[in-house]
């Protein structure tokens, strides 16, 4: 019943993580395609306020995962050993490249912090993936719930798929997201790379729903397998439509939805065997004695609400589209940005 | 010797120590490389962790006094100090916040045997501390950051209390779950699954170590951003003369009264920690002093020339030692004619209840001995510089002294390097228990995790934090040497300054 419960919390952080990160992901593969400095500095500034609380999404994910199902947690992290050192390695580079761009002083510097937020994003975006493939397509382990396999029985075509399903998706979720929280020239980049993204994401998704599908999963997984697709068709219908914000809801959905689907996938397993059923790790195996587990549900019931809200007060204080970047320090995402982005010129910054 | 070397020096013993004991071992040890990995990244962010503790909620008192008297020059000041002080605890603070994520991941990935062994109980606070403490800390970091210009000066100065609030209770889940390995409470042992698990909560929150390791840890955090107040302040009005502006000896002043305070917080505490310790975990008093054998009136050594090996006796005997007569006694036991267990007593005792020899169950007692030293002299050394500076203030000299002003530039380096011989010291002492009392070391490393995946880690992480940390440390100096002049934003209208707008302070 508990262990019930943690499993769908657990989904439900994912799905909070994939949904919020996933557009900050997006917004730094952007980067490259963004155009020059002040249009690159601009879509970060639409994530700047947000991307740590969401990133916390990861943690809080992670430290669940840990106290609720501890064999799990041991597992999967020991087990995906360089997957989660590389991993690691993204979000340090990728939150080090935003937070000292605004403190860098040459143009250079600049470039490199860019540099970090984009690699920063396009690796964890692939590993992720990979890393959920792998759940659903089982693992070698063994009597103790200890991975056995070597890092390259990891790297399955099956794998690579995953990959470059949660790359694809990510990047056309930022992309729309930049559509519907930017203005001026980022906004139609954005709006022009979500479309590109439309075909490969609508494809490559649908490629590994149904190779998943063939692994295991029962009728939740297929419903929710159909629900991502139309909800996919949504955002690319409503893209096309210029409809941002309906666009941005429904892919907003679908990133919702892929852990979801995932976890539907697996249960009653969290890590499933390849090589013989019995040495499946079950939810039920896994998890903390039932004592861990009220009292994490007790303070769950009691601090989630909370965050939710101050988490959603913040999305509402920063609901200003972001205009083109201004050059001057202290300004907010006031009306001085509006001005900029209606046309008022802004004096250029000396190189 | 730098601290460098001492990690390395401690590392060589215990690797040497394990290859006489096992001559069939001929790879390299992966719990070895894994507990490097793990002093690497720990040392490293507990440098940059004390310094956001503390100077989230110095900036918030600044912003406070700025908000409480807005519009005078007063208030101007304290706003100039709470943006330059703002800007360099955003600098440090990012540096906090990706080494952190290292650490959550660091349990499973190097440490999954102890992460299924205590894995019921240690979950537990590291997942209250990113739902409760985390979300706070990043939400309102950014709300403060990007916010100044949207909500109302009062609930713009709210949200770094919010942050300053946050960082302190992420302190208090991450330090319960540290105290739970020093002495284990609120636990069974359920044969069946070959785990502990949690009977109490409140036991682990209530943890009589926590209850004394929290408000150590936080004053000390309180010590080092204080101290680095007065080191920067310092440097400035040293440069400036008295062209300086008036905000550094505001915030001088803060500096220094907050290190005094802190720092005579941190020894009473620290006091009553260690009777603590010498009543929970015996050996670390012993190892701490390099007492090898039970003694009455014991003398607590200050500093000993000696070889401090077994079958030198205590604190190398016949070498040179200066001490204070009975101090161990009154410091562990409040009676000068107290007895302190000594290592070989403690080993013995743990041997017979743990199995295996008692050479097994002594840690490295040169690193315990000088560790604990460098703790204690270089946090009273901090302290006696500030009330010494706080003097020479008073009778008006400081400001005017170029000598007293650049020896205090070097302030914050006592505290911050105090910070890490305490940890060093509070970790290494505690071998070969992982868990005290429960698992050791080695049965808590991952099984499956070879030692070249380690070293792999170990090598990038080790790179990678050297960078940052040279880019973090000439950004802060940059900022620093810059002053609160230029932290102000320009009139509307002025000239466009180089500086991009992503980070609005």
């Amino acid at each position: 019943m508990l262990q019930g419960f943690w499993f769908g919390v657990i989904a439900v952080l994912w799905a909070g993580f994939f949904l919020l990160e996933g557009f900050d992901f997006g917004v730094g593969m952007f980067l490259p395609f963004a155009g020059g400095e002040k249009e690159r500095e601009q879509a970060l500034r639409a994530i700047g306020p947000v991307w740590d609380g969401n990133e916390v999404w990861l943690l809080t994910a992670g430290g669940a995962t840990f106290a609720a199902f501890p064999e799990w947690y041991a597992s999967v992290f020991s087990g995906f050993y360089l997957a989660f050192a590389l991993l690691l390695v993204g979000l340090i580079v990728r939150g080090i490249g935003i937070e000292y761009r605004g403190k860098a002083r040459t143009a250079q510097g600049r470039w490199w912090c860019d540099a970090g937020v984009a690699v920063g994003s396009y690796l964890p975006a692939l590993l992720l993936g990979v890393a959920f493939a792998n759940f659903i397509r089982g693992v070698e382990l063994d009597s103790n719930h200890v991975m056995t396999g070597s890092f390259f029985d990891l790297l399955t075509p099956y794998a690579l798929l995953g990959g470059l399903t949660t790359l694809t998706l990510f990047g056309f979720h930022g992309s729309v997201f930049l559509r519907l929280r930017t203005e001026g020239p980022v906004q139609a980049t954005a709006a022009g790379l979500a479309k590109k993204l439309a075909v490969p994401t609508f494809l490559l998704g649908g490629a590994f729903l149904g190779w998943s599908l063939a692994y295991r999963g029962g009728w939740v997984a297929e419903l929710v397998g159909v629900v991502i697709v139309l909800a996919l068709v949504a955002a690319i219908r409503a893209l096309l439509l210029g409809r941002a914000g309906w666009s941005f809801a429904a892919s907003g959905l679908v990133t919702v939805l892929v852990p979801v689907f995932v976890f539907a996938c697996l249960w009653p397993n969290v890590l499933p065997a390849n090589n013989g059923s019995q040495f499946s790790l079950t939810a039920h195996v896994a998890s903390s004695s039932h004592y861990t587990l009220t009292v994490m549900t007790i303070v769950a019931l009691i601090f989630t609400p909370i965050v939710l809200a101050y988490q959603a007060w913040s999305y509402w204080v920063f609901r200003a589209r972001v205009g083109v970047a201004v050059d001057k320090p202290g300004a907010g995402l006031t009306d001085r940005v509006r001005k900029a982005a209606s046309g008022v010129d802004q004096p250029a910054a000396p190189a | 010797m730098g601290f460098p070397t001492l990690l390395a020096r401690a590392v060589l013993d215990q690797s040497e120590r394990r290859s006489h004991k096992s001559a069939e071992r001929t790879t390299v040890d992966p719990t070895m490389l894994a507990r490097w990995q793990f002093a690497t990244t720990t040392v490293y962010h507990f440098l940059i962790v004390p310094l956001s503790i503390g100077l989230t909620a110095l900036v918030a008192v600044m912003q406070t006094l700025a908000y409480r008297k807005r519009g005078t020059a007063a208030g101007e000041q304290w706003d100039r100090s709470a943006r330059f002080w703002g800007r360099i605890m955003l600098i440090l603070f990012a540096l906090g916040v990706v080494t952190g994520i290292v650490q959550e991941f660091q349990f499973g990935m190097n440490w999954s045997q102890y992460s299924r062994f205590v894995g019921d109980i240690f979950g537990a606070p590291l997942a209250m501390e990113a739902l409760i403490a985390f979300f706070i800390e990043s939400t309102f970091l950014g709300l403060w950051i990007f916010g100044r210009d949207l909500l109302g000066p009062k609930l713009h100065c709210a949200t770094i209390w919010m942050v300053a609030a946050g960082t302190t209770i992420s302190a208090y889940f991450i330090l319960a779950a540290n105290s739970f390995m020093q002495h284990p409470v609120g636990l069974k042992y359920d044969a069946e699954q070959k785990r502990v698990e949690l009977t109490s909560i409140w036991k682990v929150l209530t943890n009589s170590t926590q209850l004394v390791t929290f408000p150590h840890t936080i004053l000390a955090a309180f010590m080092t951003a204080s101290a680095l107040l007065v080191s920067i302040s310092a440097w400035h009005l040293r440069k400036d003369k008295d062209a300086a502006d008036p905000a550094h000896k505001g915030v001088l002043k803060i500096g220094l009264g907050v290190l005094i305070v802190s720092a005579i917080g941190v020894s009473l505490v620290g006091h009553v920690q260690g009777q603590i310790m010498t009543d929970q975990q015996p050996m670390k008093m012993a190892a701490a002093e390099a007492l090898w054998d039970t003694e009455k009136n014991a003398d607590f050594s200050l500093f000993a020339y000696a070889n401090l090996d077994e079958g030198h006796g205590n604190r190398g005997k016949n070498s040179f030692n200066v001490s204070i007569p009975s101090g161990l006694s009154i410091l562990a036991t409040n009676h000068p004619s107290g007895t302190v267990k000594g290592i070989n007593d403690v080993a013995t005792a743990e041997a017979k209840a743990h199995g295996g020899s008692p050479a097994a169950y002594i840690p490295v007692v040169w690193l315990a001995y000088w560790s604990f030293r460098l703790m204690i002299g270089l946090g009273v050394l901090a302290a006696l510089l500030a009330i010494f500076l706080a003097i020479q203030w008073r009778r008006g000299k400081l400001t005017s002294s170029d000598k007293l002003l650049r020896v205090s530039v070097w302030t914050v380096t006592l505290p911050l390097l105090a910070n890490s011989f305490g940890w060093l010291f509070t970790e290494t002492a505690r071998q070969p228990w992982l868990v005290y009392g429960w698992l050791t070391t080695k049965d808590g490393v991952s099984t499956n995790v070879g030692a070249g995946f380690v070293f792999t880690t170990l090598v990038l992480f080790t790179a990678l934090y050297g960078v940052l940390g040279v880019i973090c440390f000439r950004l802060v100096r940059h900022y620093a040497m810059l002053g609160p002049a230029d932290t102000t934003p320009p009139e509307p209208g002025a000239a466009a300054t180089d500086e991009p707008v992503m980070s609005l302070v």
